[in-house]
């Protein structure tokens, strides 16, 4: 029963981002929101697995996510556009970054952590901004979208939309998976008490490092994907502020369930473009908008129904 | 054969054995020159005074310190300079002086960690840990061994402090070690708690090694197979329960004021 609770939220959240196109939100503008909030949704879903999950506070989870944007760069200079290649470079790439980079860091943790992977991000964000053939800083706009068995799919935006749908329902089922298994519990359990967990005998740094490897495929998908949806990659997409957007989102939604990765996802790109229309210092407002959602939603967004009941019964 | 090891606790190769181990502190000799050993069987119990150095020594045995010189051998291979875990791995658990239980987790979960520790590899990401019999029914049959079953759904971190080291001790007991280390393990249990405990240790001892840092007197003299004194880092005494009960030195400088 308890299970079935978990699940059903989000569940009805996918079945509404499934309905959209139907019930009103069918509009190329709309839809391309959606889009970028479900593809920074994957990359939130990875970072919930290291902070929810092995408490591993990364400020560095964009880098991972605009490598796998490269990826598809890279490989549109030398005209393949080909999914079959293009996919797994962005993912394969992203992932052994993340392994070369996570080999040091995991074997720190908190402030360390988080001044390493920063270090780290800001080296591939100037090594990007130098990459000259790729448009240096000004970025690189792609000649087209990736091509799935030679034919334009992805062009078509329904398709787009229900393709990162899937890879997103598709993602919060992988990590809902692993952080429920052995190793999920390994990795929660060093988050908590990591001497203890040595005590019983496990070397937490293979379980962090294979849960930083895995965080990073799924942001170099999300990297190929947000490349598809602008056509147009920019060192701006390694930056340290992207990162700590990820990072907002992840905290914002909630660190109890990965679905709060999906929610604060959704919440930041939306509110991020309502505030937007409304007034050109929306940064203003949104800052303190974060700081109180921080202080008073305990759970995060994800945690609002459990606190609402409370509040109900008290 | 002439000379047949004698069956009785306390007998036997050691399973532990201390030679000059030393760790300082800046200028403080935490521990000075220990040398011990600890039968296969039985509890040998560590007592001395506050800041003697007995849990500087279970933290060297443990792997969380290292001794500046001196020799550590467990079960037959010398682990001085082993890390933590991989001591575990050999057979060597814990308890902690501060309980460390991991308060996030059930108490059965908590128990289930530990013999998923000895239960294969660790690096499923499939099936839902929860779910394994094969974790959960070791785990409860622990939880029972130290009376905890009841409580098993509870968050650790919501249990009594006396329920949280009779967890410590299933989590322990579900790694089926060769040697326990127990920091005062009675230390901040109730009357009836502690009562339970001992009785349990009682029944403990009869398959396990077990080094016993305790300050509860009464205790120790109605549980321990061999005694060691502490005092500033020194081992001033060491053996069976009577003799060290009756020595000059113990008495002078620590039992004085019990005994
Ligand atoms: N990490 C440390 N750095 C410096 N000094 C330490 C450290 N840990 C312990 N000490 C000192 O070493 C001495 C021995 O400490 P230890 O905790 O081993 O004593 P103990 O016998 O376990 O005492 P108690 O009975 O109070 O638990 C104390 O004087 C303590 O202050
Ligand atoms: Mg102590």
């Amino acid at each position: 029963m308890p299970r079935w609770r978990e699940a059903a939220l989000p569940l009805l959240l996918f079945a509404l981002l499934g309905a959209a196109p139907w019930i009103g939100f069918g509009e190329g503008y709309v839809l391309s929101l959606l889009a970028r909030a479900m593809i920074l949704g994957i990359a939130a879903l990875g970072l919930h697995l290291l902070v929810g999950g092995a408490g591993l506070v990364s400020l560095g989870h964009a880098a991972l996510l605009g490598i796998g944007a490269y990826a598809v760069v890279v490989l549109d200079a030398a005209r393949v556009t080909e999914a079959v290649w293009v996919v797994p470079a962005s993912i394969l790439g992203a992932a052994l970054f993340a392994l070369l980079t996570g080999a040091v860091a995991v074997r720190t943790s908190g402030v360390q952590f988080i001044m390493i992977t920063l270090a780290f991000a800001q080296m591939a964000f100037f090594i990007a901004g130098s990459l000259s053939v790729y448009g240096g800083d000004d970025g690189y706009t792609l000649y087209g979208r990736t091509e799935l068995f030679g034919r334009r799919w992805l062009e078509d935006r329904l398709v787009f939309h229900y393709l990162c749908l899937a890879l997103l329902a598709g993602a919060w089922a992988l990590v809902g998976m692993l952080l429920a298994s052995r190793f999920g519990r390994v990795l929660r359990a060093a988050r908590e008490n990591a001497l203890r967990v040595a005590a019983l005998g496990f070397n937490p740094v293979p379980y962090r490092l294979l849960a930083y490897v895995i965080a990073g495929g799924m942001a170099g998908l999300a990297g190929a994907l947000l490349a598809n949806a602008t056509e147009f990659v920019a060192p701006s997409y390694l930056a340290w502020q992207r990162s700590g957007d990820l990072l907002f989102m992840v905290i914002l939604g909630g660190l109890g369930a990965p679905h709060g990765a999906v929610l604060g996802a959704l919440a930041m790109v939306l509110l991020e473009e309502w505030l937007g229309h409304w007034t050109a210092h929306w940064r203003l407002i949104f800052g303190p908008l974060l700081i109180l959602a921080v202080l008073f939603l305990k759970g995060g967004l994800a945690g609002l129904p459990a606190q609402l009941r409370g509040a109900g019964r008290g | 054969m002439a000379d047949l090891p004698p069956a009785r606790p306390g007998a036997g190769t050691p399973i532990l054995a201390l030679e000059g181990l030393r760790k300082r502190f800046g200028g403080l000799t935490v521990t000075d020159d220990v040398s011990l050993a600890v039968a296969p069987r039985g509890i040998h119990a560590v007592i001395g005074p506050n800041g003697a150095g007995k849990t500087t020594l279970i933290h060297q045995i443990s792997g969380t310190l290292r001794p500046d010189a001196g020799r550590i051998r467990f079960a037959g291979r010398e682990i001085t300079h082993l890390p933590l875990h991989r001591r575990a791995r050999l057979g060597l658990a814990r308890s902690f002086q501060i309980t460390a239980v991991l308060p996030g987790f059930s108490a059965l979960e908590n128990v289930a960690l530990a013999v998923q520790a000895g239960a294969g590899s660790s690096f499923r990401f499939f099936r839902p840990a929860a779910g394994e019999a094969r974790l959960n029914e070791p785990a409860m049959a622990a939880l029972e061994q130290v009376g905890l079953a009841a409580r098993a759904a509870v968050k650790a971190g919501a249990l009594s402090h006396g329920e949280k080291r009779q967890l410590e001790l299933a989590i322990a007991l579900a790694l089926r070690p060769k040697l326990l280390l127990l920091d005062e393990p009675l230390a901040g249990a109730g009357p009836e708690e502690t009562e339970r405990l001992i009785a349990l240790l009682g029944r403990l001892k009869a398959d396990y090694a077990i080094l016993l840092v305790e300050h509860d007197m009464q205790a120790v003299f109605a549980l321990a197979d061999a005694v060691s004194v502490l005092v500033y880092g020194r081992l001033i005494a060491s053996g069976a329960p009577a003799a060290i009960r009756a020595d000059p030195a113990v008495r002078a400088a620590y039992l004085g004021e019990d005994a």
